[in-house]
């Protein structure tokens, strides 16, 4: 995938606001800025605990304009659907599209549908693109420097693992919920406190690990975990261990990875923890000189390891 | 080769019981244990329990590696 | 979570280090192996080489059950999913693993019925809702997971089903450990011994190595604690001399091992000549399931279509897996091999030791 964007898309479609790779585009129109964005889901199965591809939709571009520091304003929803789909299933679909926007204080401002024939999609795909305005700098991969920390703003992997047991019959029953959330009062709310943070980004497919790597590619720095501090809890740990997982690498859909200045970290965690959101935070690790483009973790039992990106999908194994 | 994890069994039927592990329930097919009952652990594997937990054994060597904490480093 | 977070404490590990350093004569180079992939990951996983002195070496030998699977084996796998009217069942391990020419994976693509399941038990569910259909498990593993396929083909029988077939994939590690002792390619000082696999066999059947060979061997435990003293515990036999079959892992491991599982696991499965990847046929060393019950092997029921098995030439798996060479020795690793298009399996399965390699390079302070 990640060759893919390289060796095909920013190739083609060669322009400074894309090579950016950003979650949003910042473009300049007469001194204000927008943000926009798009995704598409295609979650499988449609419902799982904790919410629904409708909800992830919303959610999914309405953080990727919040963690530029620009506030989200309008969105747009794009359809396919498999003939036949259950119209009720469309309506819950839809209705949770309503409740998250409202709640996010967002408006679907236009959309479209197609229908395709039955086999082609499963049941639904999403597609929302996210406007949003920023006043002050964006946040960017540029502004990050040695001696700054990393903060999560709760436990990893709890979409990851909602979307499995929901999917697969791994016959695992537990009480885990996706953490799919919106997330863009929260980081407001942060970003006021504080001007101490210089990044932020959203850790989704690929989890957390994958998200580091992206921002230390081809960096003049690295990043060094701490894995005592990464907050992870029980039932995402027992699932992991059950299945060989590694929630490192597990999707997250209500968590923000912020890189904060050293002085300012425990301010802003102070904050972090005060909201609900935020509840778990934790400072879980720093940026380096040492490991240029690399991350890299000490582990529970004092050694040091490197994390990698993701190769293919992590799946249940025996060894 | 090996996966196997400690779970502990919370509900038990002749060979079929639930395993537990931080929350997360899995049936678990105890047909090669004797003697197992509820609150015991045993390690799974492949939805199977392959061995009961000694749990005399496993808080013996915790001990030994507590002890170990105290020794003093031997100069060389 | 209990009996696991205790056997990763820092305090342990790095007391457990520091005695390791201790004991250990600088000068000398010690070589130990471990024969269980997932020792390998685990060693990987939790940096444990960064923890211990640089004269130990750390060697990985055939424990990866995919890695040591043949490519004709694999080529067997792949043809079983392009047999029409199948769902093919398997554990995740196999599924971007290369044959010849394909992968599960690849034929998945294709359109093939391919589903990954955590258990045996839950192919036999599969089986039960899908009468018209053939289904198909690919059995891989050591003793560990043997006994769990034979379960699944005992309960096929006692429940009257016809469309459950297994491809017996498996192997014992006995054989492959005295080829290994035989072989002069390498020097082994002592030997970390598969905890899960011994759960089932007892510790009995290695008495060989350190009566016939004066090799050392430690029954190990798969955490970060349980790694680092059955290190220890090798050292120290190294040290005095006294090679011997010990246990680390007596939480889980008895003398015994599992009668009941062993004695399921000969009921329905007996030793065959088999093919390992990197040390050839070995024999004794496989299992195939017996006539009693060959209404459940699928080369005595289905006729299979197996392209003619082709092995990369450059490719150093076998190598690989038998601890004569490491992954950086491969001209194909990280450059042709990747995790993303991988060449062989050693660099694909979850165990395997490019995989290992590649995903958690040693770092040193």
């Amino acid at each position: 995938m990640h060759n893919l964007i390289k060796d095909l898309f920013l190739k083609s479609f060669n322009n400074p606001l894309l090579s950016t790779l950003d979650d949003s585009a910042i473009i300049d129109i007469d001194g204000q800025k927008i943000a926009f964005t798009t995704d598409t889901y295609v979650v499988k199965p449609l419902f799982f605990p904790g919410g629904d591809i409708g909800k992830l939709a919303v959610c999914g571009t309405v953080n990727d304009i919040a963690v530029m520091g620009a506030r989200p304003l309008w969105i747009s929803c794009a359809l396919v659907i498999e003939e036949g789909l259950d119209y009720e299933i469309l309506e819950k679909v839809i209705a949770s599209m309503k409740r998250t926007a409202t709640a996010a204080g967002i408006q679907i401002v236009t959309g479209d549908t197609k229908v395709v024939e039955s086999g082609n999609c499963d049941g639904l795909f999403i597609n929302t693109s996210g406007v949003g305005v920023i006043e002050a700098e964006p946040l960017r991969c540029e502004n990050i420097a040695v001696g700054d920390k990393i903060i999560i703003n709760g436990g990893l992997g709890e979409h990851g693992i909602a979307v499995l047991s929901a999917r697969s019959d791994l016959g695992l029953k537990s009480a885990i919920k996706s953490d799919c959330a919106t997330l863009n009062f929260f980081i407001e709310e942060i970003l006021d406190c504080s001007e101490g943070i210089k990044f932020m980004r959203d850790p989704t497919r690929g989890g957390l690990a994958t998200t580091l790597n992206e921002i230390v590619e081809e960096k003049p720095f690295g990043i060094m975990l701490e894995q005592q501090k990464i907050p992870i809890k029980n039932t995402v740990k027992g699932t992991c261990e059950l299945l060989g997982f590694d929630p490192l690498y597990l999707s997250n859909e209500g968590k923000v990875v912020t890189v904060a200045a050293s002085e300012d970290a425990a301010r802003i965690l102070e904050s972090m923890r005060k909201h609900i959101l935020g509840k778990d935070s934790e400072i879980i690790g720093e940026v380096t000189s040492r490991h240029t483009g690399k991350v890299y973790i000490k582990t529970l039992s004092g050694g040091t390891r490197i994390i990698d990106m993701l190769e293919g999908e992590q799946l249940p194994r025996i060894c | 080769m090996c996966l196997g994890i400690p779970v502990k069994i919370i509900e038990k039927k002749g060979t079929r019981g639930i395993g537990e592990i931080g929350g997360v329930k899995r049936e678990v097919d105890l047909r090669f244990i004797e003697d197992v009952q509820e609150s015991d652990y045993v390690i799974l594997h492949a939805g199977f329990a392959i061995q009961k937990l000694d749990e005399k054994a496993a808080h013996e060597t915790l001990s030994l590696l507590s002890e170990m904490l105290n020794d003093t480093p031997k100069t060389r | 979570m209990k009996y696991i977070d205790e056997f990763r404490d820092k305090k342990f590990c790095e007391k457990l280090a520091m005695k390791i350093r201790n004991i250990l004569d600088e000068e000398r180079e010690i070589t130990l192996m471990e024969v269980c992939g997932t020792h390998t990951m685990a060693i990987a996983r939790y940096g444990l080489k960064t923890l211990l002195p640089r004269n130990i070496k750390f060697l990985s030998g055939p424990g990866c059950p995919v890695c040591v699977t043949s490519n004709a084996d694999i080529d067997k796998a792949i043809a079983c999913c392009r047999t029409e009217n199948t769902i093919i069942t398997t554990f995740g391990d196999m599924i971007r693993v290369p044959g010849s020419s394909s992968s599960l994976l690849a034929e998945k693509v294709n359109g093939s019925d391919i589903r990954v399941v955590y258990s045996p038990t839950d192919a036999l569910e599969i089986a039960k809702a899908n009468p018209d259909k053939k289904i198909i498990f690919l059995g891989i593993g050591f003793e560990t997971t043997v006994p769990t396929i034979a379960a699944s083909i005992k309960d096929a029988k006692d429940n009257g089903l016809r469309n459950y077939y297994v491809l017996s994939m498996h192997k014992v590690m006995p054989p492959a450990l005295k080829t290994l002792v035989d072989s002069e390619e390498i020097t082994i000082d002592g030997f970390f011994l598969p905890g899960h696999v011994s759960t089932i066999t007892g510790t009995g059947i290695y008495e060989f190595i350190p009566e016939n060979y004066g090799i050392g061997c430690v029954v190990t435990g798969f955490e970060p604690v349980d790694i680092l003293q059955a290190t220890l515990m090798l050292l120290k036999q190294i040290k005095n001399g006294n090679p011997t079959v010990e246990n680390q892992y007596t939480r889980t491991v008895r003398k015994e091992g599992n009668p009941a599982a062993k004695q399921l696991l000969a009921e329905i499965f007996e030793p065959s000549d088999a093919e390992w990847r990197g040390l050839g046929i070995i024999q004794r060393s496989g299992l195939e399931i017996r006539n009693r019950y060959e209404i459940f092997d699928v080369e005595k029921n289905i006729v299979l279509q197996i392209e003619e098995t082709r092995e990369h030439p450059d490719c150093i798996c076998g190598k690989i897996l038998k601890g004569v060479s490491e992954p950086p020795d491969c001209p194909l690793y990280e450059t042709v091999c990747t995790p993303e298009n991988p060449v062989g399996p050693c660099m694909v399965s979850s165990e395997g030791t490019c995989s290992a390699y590649h995903r958690y390079t040693e770092y040193r302070i």
